[in-house]
């Protein structure tokens, strides 16, 4: 069980909160972005093995986030509000 | 020395103390060239390997294996071979596995241990039970064994199921396919390992990819912790760390790496002779040859590469268990692990040419790839020698996320959205 | 007689209270405090249990939860429980596993002498033709341990329990309770655990002093103190596993006839005390009964005054063995101690005999130890064996946080290497032998930057000496050498994996199953990876350990299940009204989660004619229907109106104040996500209506919404769903009923049309009135506090009799709506319907406003000229309506193809005639043609029709 530090409620179970995708993937807008631009941001993920810039959502205060962990350790590096960030 | 393996071989090896059995591979040193190169030694890569020189003659082929072979998801996952899928570019590929499965161990004269004692998917509502109809009718339209259970023929095939009327989950019914079953999985691994070696092919353990050589836009090799090696066309096969080998080589794929866990319990004498899926609680059961009872559920909720289990689904998972089992919970658990899985956004594998040319992906199965390997490998065999699809894996190639051609069997069940 | 219980002794029985229990059909006598394995063991029953493959006899070796061959079923309880660990009660009945009819007669021992034919992973090599199913139910049948007890009832569920702690110390031995009374002292709080019943470990029966006192003084003391001070101490609980973040499992026994409990533990620190575990010797024929661990038969003999034998050979590499020596001396009997060293061991205790440089060549014996030869061929009468072939640090836990381990050459043992955030390791796990070094380990792992740490325990009386000579199995060894006992893997079997490659540890686990029974190799791993080294010409830290995977003895299932059982694992949602519909006769059934009523009356074989009557009458006068569960979500704000352009599909800006609008939610992949009605209550505020299953993700994709693209400050999601009740009023007289019931607002539709919005009061509380159908007829939803509904309920229903209301449940409702081509997502859609699949294409054609999933409804696949399409059905008159799930089908190339399929399908009692909607191929332009149909291989045919098949110009809305 992981504990994860929501920026607003503090370190809570991993069962409280929900992967939300990569932070930084941004949606582009318009009926004619190229097929590809959209494909990329629909489906293409960095998934890294070691750190992480990710989103959250605290489920129980509904709040999302970004938080950087390590995906091979589970370590939790950092956790803030999204301040300008997409989800 | 025996080469081959039969009840006579065994016998007399017996009389001559089991000292003349020959390495079931070799390992050699790797040679600086190959026509082609498999990454990932688990059962798609050796099963690929396998394929390129049976098929296409080509065997002059390195598997590079970053650790021992079959030690991914091959060696990790609960052992079920099945085809009951519904949209026609699904049974093509599955049923080609399936089939292959079927003839495996004479194929490879290494006993996998098919063993088809059927699954079932359950059905817990009426609602249910209207799309289980639709997935039968699609099967059976597209050729595959599939049946509609009653709940008196889910009583014959799991007797000991929890019918009790304040059953959580009740049983409306289920979908069955007789064909269905599990196999060793460890075997799937050496079988192909032994007969791919023994049609030439190199194997190397211990050997992890740093870096691609990539010239004139293509690639042409690898560099690896035990020296370069070059080919004309590379396979990849590394299911959970696909999207680690597509940063190497300078591009994205639609994964997330999520942690998929299994467990056993102690071996108990046989109770259950079928594989018994439900939807309600997400978790899967059948009985080893050996008497464990063998459970996997749903993923992690955590992107992750850490292969372990982790206590809260493990917890969701036996809860869901002793739902369907409740005299299962005279049982203890013995062992439990995880492996790293491939999730795509439509849960279809991923089988064509990278974005980097000559480099041809292997992926994406999610919680599948083991009952998917003969095809998975006869497939990338075809890539490797050809340089083209084929009509089975044309439709799963990465082309589709943009065309909007994807292949989602949760969504044609309806439950996906 | 051979091994038996003294007259005297035995710090952990009582011998005022005898038990008697069975065992494979015998009576076995003990006492209070007796495990099942002391007793057998005072009882000199030798043959306990039948190994895996073989069928060996096997004897007790262990006294604790390494126990490869003591593995028993009760009655009533789990099977293959370790003798060793399992206390003796009366009148339990125990048998052993493996065994026809039991373990000493049977039946299936003769596969012993064919062993030489079935050698590690024989079944690879075998069983092929003329096909694995020929042979599999006789080897299934034949595999296996214990059974399953069918008539098995659950007692309750098991707790489960989340615990904090500055300390959680595993291993209540001398290490676990100095480094529990150190922390106690540093002031932190402490639970210490151990899985035997008695805290102690070794002390409890190996001799030792501590500050002056003797070890049980001592040990009582330090619990007493720890207890006094508030501190948790947990004997026969288990530490299985260490999890993500140091989240410690632990499994807690009873013994009263409860389940166990489950911990889940989130200590600041783990200090891991867990001792270490003795190793067999390897010698032919050294899993014959009547050869036990030399540690084992220690702790019987003080703990259960059960000497082990009568004529010991003690067989040894290391120095621990002379305590074990010179005790059964004292306790009578007659001893050698054959030792594979020449010099440098401990003092020969009185009237021993000692053979020095010489280790057991075999043990000769059918069903128990007889003798034993020498590698100088001499040969020793002996009624009993003890073996200590050296330590193995119990290190899984710390493995499984995924700690390096170190190999020690002068321990013959892995040791735990660099430290892991959070964990320390203490006593022999770490690798001390001598009380002091114990002592000092456990102030170490407890030492923290700034603690202080009162002085640890000092060791006074004589210490324990750690030498030792390793002696691994050796290839080329003669006779049958066992490794792992309950998988019966030999020496002949790891040779026999390296000669065919299988050289990689993990190979060698996966090959020959060494490691992977019920005691996951406690004994057997070490052993085995050293002989793969011998054999290859490794060292044993090059060839390394297998991964450390939980749990480390087996935990029941049902205490991972806990009170997640039955109901309780997944609860419906209810309804406000249940108990209203309840007294109204419904007949519930769960609908996405929700508990809602089916029907009202008509049980079992009536419920069709009641459903149809439902149907009917709504149409005929009025139906009253509960759509409490339809989503009610608020959107608030100045950037409103933006915002729900943005999530829906259709253009929602453009709606007035107190007007109503219906509307897909897509996917950003384009796929219809959910529809509903949307209600602008004034400028900057709206109530998102969407399906009932669907409140939660739509209300998380909201949120989702708001915070990525729209910021806090400017849009603000209520979900006020479970806060209203909804109660519908559908039909041509619906109004009329209204009118009766008094709610505060006119109804004329000059005031209230079709689409729109009114507000009124009942009872002294504000309500809301939509005009929006999903049955096509005149439909008015009224929405009120859900606390305060039942009176409105109540008078609608009175109300009602003037006009001869029905109530309908979801059934009912569901045919109303298929009437009128009306359909339910993810049902009459699945997860690739596309908005113009449903004949929306509008706002894909026109609308220039960005909304999600808008660019996906521009791919090649979208813009197909054959996707699916929603149509309606029609089947020749007189035939039953079509099987929800038949297929539409094609003919071509001699091959069967689906064109689509039926969602929905029902008799329709309005219009005398079975009704049924569909996706099929281009199905918009298909109306009128007829088309094959396939169910479970059954043919017939039917027509494509447009979806709606009641009232298509929508006459009734205003009727």
């Amino acid at each position: 069980m992981q504990l994860f530090p929501c920026p607003f409620c503090g370190p809570r179970d991993e069962t409280e909160f929900h992967y939300g995708g990569d932070a930084g993937n941004t949606r582009p807008d318009g009926g004619d972005v190229p097929i590809d631009r959209w494909a990329n941001y629909l489906y293409l993920r960095s998934n890294p093995k070691g750190t992480a810039r990710e989103i959250w959502v605290h489920m129980n205060c509904g709040e999302f986030f970004v938080m950087e962990r390590d995906t091979l350790t589970h370590k939790i590096l950092s956790s803030a509000e999204l301040g300008g960030e997409h989800a | 020395m025996t080469r081959r393996y039969s009840a006579l071989s065994l016998f007399k090896e017996g009389l001559a103390g089991q000292t003349g059995w020959k390495q079931a591979w070799r390992s050699p040193e790797p040679k600086a060239s190959y026509d082609a190169i498999v990454i990932g030694g688990g059962g798609h890569g050796l099963a690929t390997a396998y394929y390129l020189a049976r098929n296409h003659g080509i065997a002059r082929v390195a598997v590079l294996e970053k650790g021992w072979i079959g030690g991914g998801n091959t060696g990790r996952n609960t052992t079920v071979v099945r085809s009951n899928y519904y949209y026609p570019e699904s049974v093509e590929i599955y049923g080609l596995a399936h089939r292959l499965y079927e003839g495996l161990s004479k194929d490879l004269n290494y006993n996998v241990m098919l063993s088809q004692r059927g699954m079932v998917n359950l059905c817990h509502s009426t609602a249910e039970m209207e799309i289980g109809a639709r997935t039968v009718n699609a099967m059976q339209i597209n050729g595959i064994d599939a049946e509609l259970f009653s709940p008196e023929d889910v009583r014959r095939v799991a007797p000991i199921y929890n019918f009790s009327p304040d059953a959580r989950f009740p049983v409306f019914g289920g979908i069955w396919q007789g064909r269905a079953g599990t196999a060793r999985h460890d075997a799937v691994a050496w079988g192909y390992a032994r007969a791919a070696s023994r049609l030439g092919v190199d194997i190397i353990q211990n050997c992890e990819i740093s870096d691609f050589i990539v010239e004139g836009g293509r690639c042409r090799g690898v560099q690896t912790t035990r020296g370069t090696i070059r080919a004309e066309r590379i396979g990849m096969a590394v299911a959970g760390h696909s999207s680690v080998l597509a940063d190497k080589a300078g591009f994205r794929l639609p994964i997330n790496s999520y942690a998929l866990q299994a467990c056993v319990s102690e071996p108990v004498k046989p109770i259950l002779d079928t594989v018994v899926l439900s939807p309600g609680t997400g978790v899967y059961v059948s009985q080893s040859d050996k008497g464990e009872i063998v459970i996997g559920g749903g993923l992690d909720r955590i992107p992750s590469y850490a292969q372990r289990g982790n206590l809260p689904t493990l917890e969701t998972v036996i809860s869901g268990l002793l739902e369907m089992f409740p005299i299962f919970g005279q049982l203890k658990l013995m062992r439990q692990w995880a492996g790293i899985v491939d999730v795509v956004p439509d849960s279809s594998p991923i089988i064509g040419e990278s974005p980097l040319p000559n480099l041809f992906l292997n992926c994406g199965w999610g919680t599948g790839g083991f009952k998917a390997i003969p095809a998975g490998g006869t497939l990338l065999a075809n890539l490797l020698a050809t340089g083209k699809h084929n009509d089975i894996s044309r439709p799963f190639d990465l082309d589709r996320f943009a065309s909007g051609r994807l292949i989602d069997e949760a969504a044609g069940s309806g439950i996906a959205h | 007689m051979t091994a038996s219980r003294l007259a005297t002794g035995g710090s952990a029985i009582d011998r005022s209270r005898p038990v008697r229990f069975s065992f494979d059909g015998a009576t076995v006598d003990g006492f209070a405090g007796d495990t099942i394995a002391s007793a057998l063991l005072a009882n000199d029953v030798a043959v306990v249990g039948r190994s895996f493959k073989y069928h060996r006899p096997r004897g007790i070796w262990g006294a604790g939860v390494e126990e490869p061959n003591a593995l028993i079923d009760i009655d009533g309880a789990s099977p293959n429980t370790r003798a060793t660990t399992e206390p003796a009660r009366e009148g339990l009945v125990a048998k052993s596993v493996n065994a026809t009819p039991n373990a000493l007669a049977d039946r299936n021992a003769f596969l012993d002498r064919f062993s030489r034919f079935i050698p590690a992973a024989f079944y690879y090599k075998t069983f092929m033709w003329p096909d694995w199913h020929m042979f599999e139910p006789r080897i299934r049948a034949m595999a296996g341990l214990g059974e399953v007890d069918r008539s098995w009832v659950s007692s309750g569920p098991a707790d489960q329990v989340n615990h904090h702690c500055d300390v959680l110390v595993v291993g209540a031995g001398p290490a676990g309770l100095a480094a529990a009374k150190l922390a106690a002292g540093a002031g932190l709080s402490v639970t210490l655990v151990d899985d035997q019943r008695e805290p102690g470990g070794s002390l409890g029966y190996r001799d030792g002093e501590i500050d002056g006192k003797p070890a049980a003084t001592w040990i009582e003391e330090t619990l007493a103190a720890l207890a006094a001070g508030g501190h948790l101490i947990l004997p026969s609980t288990t530490a299985f596993g260490i999890y993500d973040h140091n989240l410690v499992g632990l499994n807690q026994r009873h013994f009263d006839g409860r389940r166990d409990t489950l911990w889940r533990v989130r200590p600041g620190k783990i200090v891991l005390a867990t001792g270490a575990i003795e190793r067999p010797l390897p010698f032919a024929n050294n899993d014959l009964p009547g050869i036990l661990s030399a540690d084992a038969a220690l702790s019987y003999l003080r703990r259960h005054a059960v000497l082990a034998g009568r004529r010991i050979v003690v067989a040894t590499n290391n120095d621990s063995a002379y305590e074990v020596a010179a005790a059964v001396i004292e306790a009578g009997a007659d001893v050698t101690v054959v030792d594979i060293r020449r010099d440098g061991m401990p003092a020969a205790p009185a009237k021993m005999k000692l053979v020095k440089g010489r280790t057991l060549a075999s043990a000769i014996g059918r069903l128990r130890v007889e003798a034993v030869t020498l590698d100088d061929g001499s040969r020793l009468d002996a009624d009993c064996v003890l073996v200590s072939g050296g330590w193995t640090p119990t290190i899984h836990l710390f493995g499984q946080a995924k700690g390096k381990l170190a190999w020690s050459e002068a321990r013959a043992a892995f040791l735990p290497g660099d430290p892991v955030d959070g964990i320390a390791v203490a006593g022999a796990a770490a690798g001390a032998v001598s009380l002091s070094e114990v002592f000092t380990s456990a102030e170490k792992a407890v030492a923290a930057p700034g603690a202080q740490v009162p002085a640890a325990p000092r060791s006074t009386g004589p210490e324990a000496t750690g030498g030792i000579s390793a002696a691994w199995p050796k290839p080329g060894s003669k006779g049958r050498v066992w490794i792992d006992y309950q998988n019966d893997v030999t020496v002949k079997d790891v040779e026999l994996a390296a000669r065919e490659n299988f050289v990689s540890v993990e190979h060698l686990k996966r090959y020959t199953t060494l490691g992977m029974a019920t005691d996951q190799g406690k004994t057997s791993n070490l052993p085995g990876l050293a002989l793969m080294a011998g054999i290859t010409g490794r060292t044993v830290p090059e060839i390394g350990t297998t991964t450390y995977r939980p749990p480390f003895t087996p935990v029941p299932l049902a205490s991972f299940a806990g009170g997640r059982v039955g109901q309780s694992m997944a609860p419906v949602r209810r309804l406000p009204l249940e108990s209203a519909h309840r007294e109204s006769g419904a007949v519930f059934q769960e609908y996405g989660g929700w508990l809602r009523p089916a029907h009202y009356g008509g049980r079992d074989a009536d419920a069709d004619r009641t459903i149809q009557d439902e149907a009917r009458r709504a149409r005929q006068s009025v139906a009253l229907f509960d759509g409490s569960t339809l989503g009610k979500i608020e959107v608030i704000g100045p950037k409103a109106a933006e915002f729900v352009d943005f999530l829906y599909y259709n253009t929602m800006s453009t709606l007035k104040p107190g007007r109503c609008r219906y509307g897909f939610m897509l996917s950003e992949n384009g796929v219809v996500f959910d529809d509903g009605v949307l209600v602008r209550l004034d400028e900057h505020r709206f109530v998102v209506s969407c399906s009932s299953s669907h409140v939660a993700a739509v209300h998380a994709r909201l949120e989702e919404w708001r915070q990525d693209r729209f910021g806090c400050g400017a849009v603000y999601i209520h979900n006020a769903t479970s806060q209203m009740a909804t109660l519908t009023v559908s039909g041509p007289n619906a109004r009329k009923l209204l009118e009766t019931v008094g709610l505060g607002l006119s109804l004329a539709d000059a005031d209230l049309p079709h689409m729109a919005i009114g507000h009124g009061g009942y009872g002294g509380n504000e309500i809301r009135i939509a005009r929006v159908s999903f049955t096509g007829d005149r439909s008015y939803e009224i929405s009120i506090r859900a606390d305060r509904a039942e009176p409105l309920w109540a008078h609608l229903r009175e109300a009602g009799k003037a006009f001869d209301a029905v109530l309908i449940g979801l059934e009912a409702l569901m045919i109303l709506r298929a009437e009128k081509g009306f359909i339910v997502i993810g049902k009459d859609t699945d997860g690739t319907t596309l908005p113009h699949d449903l004949g929306s294409e509008g706002p894909r054609a026109k609308r220039q406003t960005e909304y999600v999933g808008r660019r996906s409804l521009f791919t090649e696949q979208a813009s197909r000229g054959d996707r699916l399409q929603l149509v309606g059905l029609t089947v020749p008159q007189g035939e039953a309506p079509l099987p929800t799930g038949a297929h539409g089908i094609k003919r071509s190339d001699g091959r069967l193809r689906s064109q689509g399929f039926v969602t929905s399908s029902y008799e329709s009692p309005t219009l005398g005639r079975p009704i049924a909607l569909g996706l099929m191929e281009c199905g918009a332009a298909r109306h009128g043609e007829t088309i094959e149909m396939q169910h479970l291989g059954k043919l017939r045919t039917a027509t494509i029709a447009a979806p709606c098949a009641y009232d298509p110009a929508g006459e009734r809305l205003n009727a």
